[in-house]
């Protein structure tokens, strides 16, 4: 099921700056946290999140427990040139999620 | 226990519920399920005004810390701490020569100091970045940029957060 | 905080609860401006801070637009015996406009009442042919999200039906009823206090114009049946069975109560 809401212009002139908005699910669990039988549930969150813009990295995220669940992060970029942004998001236990999305620059 | 109430993440053993009771019964206001809090002996101490100086050490090292440039915008007041929404900004032409390398965010009570860092550069075009932060307790958030000439700035917010109440046992 | 010292702790609260909506009470009826006319309901929308309403107000931004998304797939996929998706005999989502603004319904099948869940749920088991997905799953929370959306804006307009009658009136007893070790009613918080502060919460007037909401608290999305669970966990009441008739008596009469205001689901609350 998708789990990625990723907003951003589809289109820009070469030189703008876009914000890209992106939600993704997931629970952001802190590993500080005593579940119902006073034990800690295991830390389970998103550790990194990337934009590369036609493959070279234009801005990364380093997340710490501390960031809300379901995580929310908006940024921005200079649209240089038609082409993917590619957005990875990556954490405990092997999560790992991609979005391409196509921008046209003119 | 019927009544109790779920601890959202991040959360210290719950002796400011207690207060709140307290705090409350002198106020004439009221305080719901403040019993009950699941609570672990294993929960760490929270983070310190020292492990916030330290941690933002580990960023900056010795270089000095100024005030200014950095625009931290957050709530004066947080109605559920897990989720309060945040925006650095920093006032930098965003240029190959002159620019935004990085945004860090610190906070002083949670049990990790560290919120967040981001990498960035002329690309960003802007050096803006937004997220939502889980806050256990009322206090203060620090956001820190360093510039491509190795400059640290700085700026502080302190934020109230309330608990919600009517909140259900932890299924 | 051991055991003792918790229920301590619990009395005193007990204690400070009831004695501060006595106080409160007065305050109130001593407060009311006289002679206002106009409508004074209002959302619990308008008790958030900016912060919030701006995480509502932007779809990019709204988190319960993440269960919106996968509402809109599920809305397109064939399923069940059947094979058949909503789409195949509803067409485009937009045919659901309105929908969300008057349920609960009476199904005249069952003989009751029904909830926009459980409405969507008939579908999945008799017109699908498929397995009823579990109240508050992920599923069900989507498609009732999705489906609500398409009332966005619309103001909220339960039917005249004589067969909901009695439902709406054992809904609006239960609602002045006292109830729980806290011996306090739905009325007493959100009629006679709506706008004071609970300890740090702001106690809304209970108006169901944004389910399903997006609640920090949960982390997650959420059914107006959940938040009416967590007052009544809130006042020490034993919650009602997961299937018991007080839910869509409590939320016909809500939804009266709240006729004529904009729906702005899915909303976001603390
Ligand atoms: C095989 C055809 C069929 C399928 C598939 C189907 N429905 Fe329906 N649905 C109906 C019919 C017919 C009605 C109205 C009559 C009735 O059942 O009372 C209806 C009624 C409804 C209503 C109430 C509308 C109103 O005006 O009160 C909702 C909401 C609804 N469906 C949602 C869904 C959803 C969501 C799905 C997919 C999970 C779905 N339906 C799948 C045939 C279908
Ligand atoms: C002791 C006071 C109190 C009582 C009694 C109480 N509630 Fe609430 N209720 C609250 C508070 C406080 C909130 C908001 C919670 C928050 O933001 O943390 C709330 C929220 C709600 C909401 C959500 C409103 C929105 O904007 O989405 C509904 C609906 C509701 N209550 C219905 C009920 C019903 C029905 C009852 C009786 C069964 C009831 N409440 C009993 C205090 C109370």
């Amino acid at each position: 099921m998708s789990s990625v809401l990723v907003n951003a212009p589809r289109s820009a002139r070469r030189g703008d700056v876009i914000e890209i908005k992106t939600l993704i699910l997931h629970p952001m669990e802190s590993g500080f946290r005593a579940g119902a039988n006073g034990t800690l549930i295991p830390r389970d969150i998103i550790e990194r999140f990337t934009c590369a813009y036609n493959g070279v990295e234009v801005f990364r995220l380093a997340l710490s427990p501390a960031i809300a669940a379901n995580p929310f992060i908006a940024f921005s970029t200079v649209a240089t040139e038609t082409g993917t942004l590619v957005l990875r998001w990556t954490g405990d236990n092997g999560f790992a999620v991609e979005e391409t999305l196509s921008i046209a620059v003119e | 226990m019927k009544g109790a109430m779920t601890s959202p993440p991040d959360r210290p053993p719950p002796t400011r519920r207690i207060f709140l009771v307290r705090a409350t019964q002198a106020a004439g206001v009221l305080a719901m399920g403040a019993s009950g809090v699941a609570m672990s002996p294993a929960a760490p101490a929270s983070a310190t005004p020292d492990s916030l100086q330290a941690a933002i050490r580990t960023v900056v090292g010795s270089a000095p810390l100024r005030d200014g440039k950095v625009t931290l915008d957050l709530p004066p007041l947080a109605e559920n701490g897990n989720s309060v929404p945040l925006t650095v900004s920093v006032d930098s032409p965003m240029t190959p020569t002159d620019h935004v390398r990085a945004i860090h965010v610190f906070n002083e009570k949670n049990p990790q100091p560290h919120v967040m860092s981001a990498v960035l550069g002329p690309r960003a075009g802007r050096a803006q970045i937004s997220v939502r932060i889980k806050l256990n307790d009322s206090q203060k958030v620090v956001a820190i940029a360093e510039t491509s000439a190795g400059d640290f700035w700085t700026a502080s917010a302190d934020i109230v957060v309330t608990l919600a109440a009517c909140v259900e046992e932890p299924s | 905080m051991n055991r003792r010292q918790r229920s301590a702790a619990s009395r005193t609260a007990v204690a400070a609860l009831a004695a501060a909506v006595a106080v409160t009470v007065t305050v109130a009826l001593a407060q009311t401006p006289p002679g206002t006319t106009g409508d004074a309901r209002r959302s619990g929308y308008h008790d958030m801070g900016p912060a919030l309403r701006a995480m509502q107000d932007d779809d990019s931004a709204n988190p319960a637009m993440l269960w919106v998304r996968d509402g809109e797939a599920l809305w397109n996929r064939r399923l069940g015996a059947a094979a058949k998706a909503c789409a195949d005999c509803h067409g485009s989502a937009a045919s659901m406009a309105g929908v969300a603004a008057r349920y609960p319904a009476f199904d005249a099948q069952l003989g009751r009442p029904v909830s926009l869940e459980e409405r969507i749920n008939l579908c999945r088991t008799d017109r699908q042919k498929a397995e009823a997905l579990a109240g508050g799953s992920r599923e069900l929370l989507a498609l009732s999200a999705y489906v609500a959306l398409q009332s966005r804006g619309r103001p909220i307009a339960p039917p005249d039906d004589e067969r909901l009658r009695s439902y709406v009136a054992a809904g609006e007893a239960l609602f002045k009823r006292r109830l729980g070790q806290l011996n306090l009613s739905c009325a007493q918080c959100h009629d006679d206090n709506g706008g004071r502060r609970l300890g740090g919460a702001l106690i809304p007037q209970a108006h169901p114009t944004a389910y399903p909401i997006y609640r920090l608290e949960w982390q997650g999305l959420g059914s107006l049946k959940r938040r009416l669970r967590g007052c009544l966990v809130g006042v020490r009441a034993e919650p009602f069975a997961d299937d018991a008739p007080e839910y869509v008596s409590l939320e016909l009469f809500l939804m009266r109560r709240a006729r004529g205001m904009t729906l702005e689901a899915p909303g976001v609350r603390p």
